[in-house]
């Protein structure tokens, strides 16, 4: 007997054409569920959803086949708001139902929502496996460094002696950070966007040109139990320049208008700052971005600078490709399917037997 | 009365008489690391072979190193073999083969006087003896007086059949012992070797030396039975009268496997089966990741929360989502179990429940998960429960869970417990065209007049709409919905609706349940009644009565969620009620008993155990015959 049930990755609903429902292009607005979005007014959870919605016609993907997958959060209202499929889930285990998803429809194109709650607190585990694994899943992480959905208790990423709701005298825990974290799982892909800045377009295009699984770190405003969490980054027009490095493949890696870069010492392994208005003569020294270097160990020093030593690397720290989960488990399932497939006869009739007359 | 001889004698032996037996319980008795277990399995396919009916009874030892010698590393395999048909392991051994002093300390308390006792006397040193406490030696201090004790260097007729091998070390001697013990209990119950010596032809087919080894020892047991004249008899045991056709011996988990991947074939629809290992559960997984050719794909998650949440993924991207735990698993998974309540979605949760709490005995079986599953999440959040009451009856629940879960797009739980994961019993192949019917899955692709929330009249299903669906774009999520459109709703009358509709769906699933079936007396005086792995015991030992005159009846529920809708009209044709489950205690009462008083206010009696093993139809008959003449139900517990 054979079967209708072929080891193949399930075959889709035969989608419309890509970028459209039908032969119309869409458009941004097509992307804006009917649900009424209900963030603070204010909040940079905004800017990444128009952001989203204004990325998504460009892609070349239908958008029945987009899924958007969320934990529990401010930031994991946001399926909701995406005309596409979705799952609001439970708390942090989003990793966990976008890879079974993934793994068991790879035809479609599946991203994650989560906060630095969701993510690194009660998700950390499910986050460090998805990036170990590799399954192709564009993860933005919504860093607030607050718990927002819970109105202002400190989180894994919030900065010590973070003074807040659950922590009056200041937290004493140290914090996280994300993307040396990620780097740490083996995550081939690792990019830090600002809510609100331009880049963050970039850098949600190059993630979903990444086969495998793209963790984002948006740097995101909370006006109302964070506000100012990235001022310097963020909102400070005076220091925004020197605090961004705005990484570009095969580039120098210069900020503050070209007037500074980033040099390596290899005696101390310790990247440092050359002022290249001082010193000219030591532009050869700056260091030159190569977000696909295999090894990576440039990655690990870039996730590892922080303001006001270093400038914020911003763009694509990582860029690696490796085999992704789902099309190993599908290797496997494929190879397995060659010896026959879904013949419940032979299941069933298989071992030791005896006949009883 | 101990025989020791451990030479051959000089006269041709004399051949002993061949008595037949209607039914003999072995239990093979040792350390972890002596192989019991798969001398107990090896036994097992030859008398299943040889057409007897059987049940089986794996106890292994709670600790995976438990220092050598020691009670708590005992491992236990009790094989029931019988001409007629037969329902449990066996109460107590005839034969209990022991190869060290904790085995036969643990055993012995159950061994009827009378019975027999294979020692491996070389295992019975100063050493091994102080271990267990044992003062003297019990196999010389006559202390064994009253069974018939047969007393044998196993490991040195292990060495002598090894002589001049070479490549054989001390420790490969050792290990070799279960094959001679083997080899003597087909000597003893007059088994036809061939297909053993096949199967270790098979077996080790890779490795010649130690092929040439196990032979060499499961040859020499068998002829050592034959060249001592220690045993006066050797025992026959007639094929049982089973109806005709092909038969195969099966484990419980094994049979979860296999129905799994049948209903998956059955419905045509692929399967992520999403796990992370747990005993008594992993067998499950092990053996569904064979069967990646039957559309079933394995993940083994980071843990039961991943592994529940993964299957959910699954089941929204229109793939039926499967995930297999035991009790503290089970634990995790229930935050995200009611995400698969409120996202109606269809996902299959198994639980081979084990001894909690905690971790409880984690080898050793129990039935105290039903509470758990059905009451163990926030929320009003109703699902469907069933449980498998054999190893063989794992199959069908399996399939049976897929069909329910597909139809009426919910969660579905299946319980089933240690002890008939690893039980063993005869399985009559079913013919997979003519007996196992198709499972109907639909999904929907028309968009006019979709709503997210739209029903299915009869059975309250929502429609499954795989994403890639063009038009049909929609959200799902742990938030409530709107009853219709499925928008996220704050609407405090809506919420009742939904929580009344979610409750009403679950009771729709009584239009799948068959007419309750009593075994035994059909009115009278007592019904026992019984759910899960207790079956085989409950049947015998109310047959027994039953037979025997007495107005005793067993009902044994498979729906634990919703009931039967009948349970009321069959418990009132009884004058007396007694629930009896491997749970809870003999005053608060069992789970089902509480959950049975809770839905139908049922006046029932109780009786519990939670020992880790299971009820002996003694001690049933006993319980039963005690209420029979009104008395109250004894505890369980003897102290
Ligand atoms: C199991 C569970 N525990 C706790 C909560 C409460 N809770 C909801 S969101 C949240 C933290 C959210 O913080 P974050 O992930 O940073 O998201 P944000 O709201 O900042 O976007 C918590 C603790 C919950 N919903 N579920
Ligand atoms: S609480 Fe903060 S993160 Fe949440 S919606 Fe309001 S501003 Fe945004
Ligand atoms: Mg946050």
């Amino acid at each position: 007997m054979t079967s209708a049930n072929a080891p193949q990755p399930p075959s889709p609903p035969a989608p419309s054409s890509p970028g459209g429902n039908g032969l119309v292009k869409l458009t941004r607005k097509d992307f804006q569920s009917k649900s009424e979005v209900r963030w603070c007014p204010g909040c940079g959870d905004y800017a990444v959803l128009a952001t989203v919605q204004r990325l998504m016609p460009e892609l070349g993907v239908p958008r029945e086949n987009m899924v958007f997958v969320s934990g529990i959060g401010c930031s994991s209202r946001f399926p909701y708001y995406m005309e596409t499929y979705g799952m609001h889930t439970v708390h942090g285990r989003a990793p966990a139902l976008a890879t079974g998803l993934k793994v068991a429809r790879p035809d479609l194109d599946v991203w994650v929502i989560t906060g630095d709650g969701d993510s690194l607190a009660i998700g950390g585990n499910h986050t460090l496996h998805m990036l170990r694994r590799n399954p192709t899943l564009k993860v933005l992480l919504f860093n607030n460094r607050i718990y927002g959905l819970t109105k202002g208790q400190y989180s894994p990423s919030s900065e010590q002696g973070k003074v807040s709701k659950s922590s009056p005298m200041g937290a004493v825990d140290y914090p996280i950070n994300p993307l040396q974290f990620a780097l740490g799982c083996q995550a081939s892909f690792i990019a830090r966007a600002v809510d609100v800045d331009k880049g963050l377009y970039e850098v949600l295009q190059k993630a979903h040109a990444h086969k495998g699984t793209a963790y984002v770190e948006i740097l995101q405003n909370c006006v109302v139990f964070n506000d100012g969490a990235w001022f310097d980054i963020r909102d400070n027009k005076d220091t925004k320049p020197k605090a961004q490095l705005i990484l570009v493949d095969k580039q120098p890696m210069l900020f503050d208008g070209g007037k500074k870069g980033i040099g390596f010492d290899r005696a101390t392994m310790k990247p440092f700052v050359i002022d290249l208005a001082a010193e000219p003569g030591r532009a050869n020294e700056v260091l030159v971005h190569d977000e696909t270097d295999p090894s990576g160990s440039m990655a690990h020093v870039l996730a590892g600078m922080s303001y006001p030593e270093f400038p914020v690397p911003l763009g694509v720290l990582r860029r690696h490709t490796r085999a992704t989960y789902e099309d190993m488990v599908w290797a496997q399932n494929k190879k397995a399917a060659e010896k026959g497939v879904g013949d419940l006869q032979k299941l069933i009739y298989s071992g030791d037997l005896w006949d009883v007359k | 009365m101990v025989s020791r001889v451990d030479t051959p004698s000089d006269k041709p032996p004399k051949k002993p008489v061949v008595e037949t037996k209607k039914s003999v319980v072995i239990r093979f008795a040792g350390d972890s690391g002596d192989g019991m277990q798969l001398t107990g399995t090896e036994f097992t396919r030859a008398v299943a072979i040889a057409g007897n009916d059987i049940a089986t009874f794996p106890d292994y030892p709670a600790e995976i190193r438990a220092p050598v010698g020691t009670l708590a590393g005992v491992s236990g395999y009790q094989l029931h073999f019988s001409s007629e048909a037969i329902h449990t392991p066996g109460d107590a051994p005839d034969v209990l083969v022991v190869m060290n002093p904790a085995a036969l300390k643990r055993s012995l308390a159950e061994l009827p006087r009378g019975g027999m006792i294979i020692a491996n006397s070389g295992a019975f040193t100063d050493a091994n003896l102080q271990k267990v406490g044992y003062q003297k030696n019990p196999l010389e201090d006559g202390s064994l007086e009253g069974y018939r004790v047969f007393a044998v260097d196993m490991q040195a007729h292990c060495k002598n059949a090894l002589e001049g091998m070479a490549g054989i070390d001390f420790k490969e001697v050792s290990r070799s012992k279960n094959m001679w013990a083997l080899g003597l209990m087909y000597w003893l119950f007059n088994r036809p070797v061939d297909k053993q010596l096949e199967w270790l032809k098979d077996k080790f087919k890779k490795n010649p030396a130690i092929l040439e080894a196990n032979l060499r020892v499961f040859k020499a047991g068998h002829a050592f039975g034959d060249t001592v004249e220690l045993f006066h008899e050797t025992y026959q045991v007639d094929s049982a009268p089973m109806e005709a056709g092909t038969y195969r011996n099966v484990m419980g988990n094994q049979m979860t496997a296999l129905g799994l991947a049948t209903a998956a074939v059955k419905a045509g629809l692929p399967m992520f089966f999403g796990a992370y290992p747990i005993t008594p559960a992993s067998d499950v997984l092990h053996n569904i990741a064979k069967f990646k050719n039957y559309g079933v794909t394995t993940f083994q998650a980071e843990d039961e929360i991943a592994a529940m949440c993964s299957a959910i993924g699954a089941a929204y991207g229109g793939v039926l989502g499967v995930t297999c735990t035991s009790g503290p698993g089970f634990a995790l998974k229930l935050e995200a179990m009611g995400l698969a309540v409120m996202m109606e979605l269809p996902v299959v949760i198994i639980d081979v429940q084990r001894a909690g709490p905690s971790t409880g005995l984690p080898t050793k079986t129990e039935q105290s998960d039903l509470l758990q599953a059905l009451y163990g999440r926030n929320g009003d959040s109703p699902l469907a429960v069933i449980a498998a009451q054999s190893p063989v009856d794992c199959f069908a629940t399996a399939i049976e869970a897929v069909r329910i879960a597909t139809k009426y797009m919910t969660p579905v739980v299946v319980l089933t417990d240690g002890y008939i994961a690893n039980g063993a019993e005869p399985w009559k192949l079913p013919d997979v065209e003519k007996d196992i019917p198709p499972i109907e899955v639909k999904f929907r692709t028309d968009p006019n007049g979709y709503q997210v929330y739209g029903r299915d009249p009869q059975t309250l299903a929502r429609a499954w709409v795989r994403p890639g669906t063009p038009k049909m774009e929609h959200r799902v999520g742990g938030l409530e919905k709107d009853f219709l459109t499925g928008m996220v709703s704050y609407d405090n009358v809506n919420h009742q609706k939904m929580v009344d509709v979610r409750a009403d769906k679950v009771l729709r699933m009584r239009q799948d349940i068959s007419a309750s079936v009593v075994d035994g007396a059909q009115e009278g005086d007592l019904l026992v009644v019984g759910w899960g792995g207790t079956y085989g015991a409950l049947k015998q030992s109310v047959q027994r009565l039953a037979a025997s005159g007495k107005k005793i009846g067993h009902l044994h529920l498979r729906w634990l969620n919703p009931l039967p809708g009948d349970l009321e009209a069959v418990f009132a044709r009884f004058k007396k009620v007694i629930v009896c489950e491997l749970n809870g205690t003999s005053k608060s009462g069992g789970q089902l008993w509480r959950h049975l008083r809770a839905e139908l206010l049922v006046p029932a009696l109780h009786y519990t155990k939670v020992q880790g093993t299971p009820f002996t139809t003694a001690e049933l008959g006993a319980a039963f015959e005690a209420v029979l003449r009104g008395e109250p139900a004894p505890s369980s517990l003897k102290v």
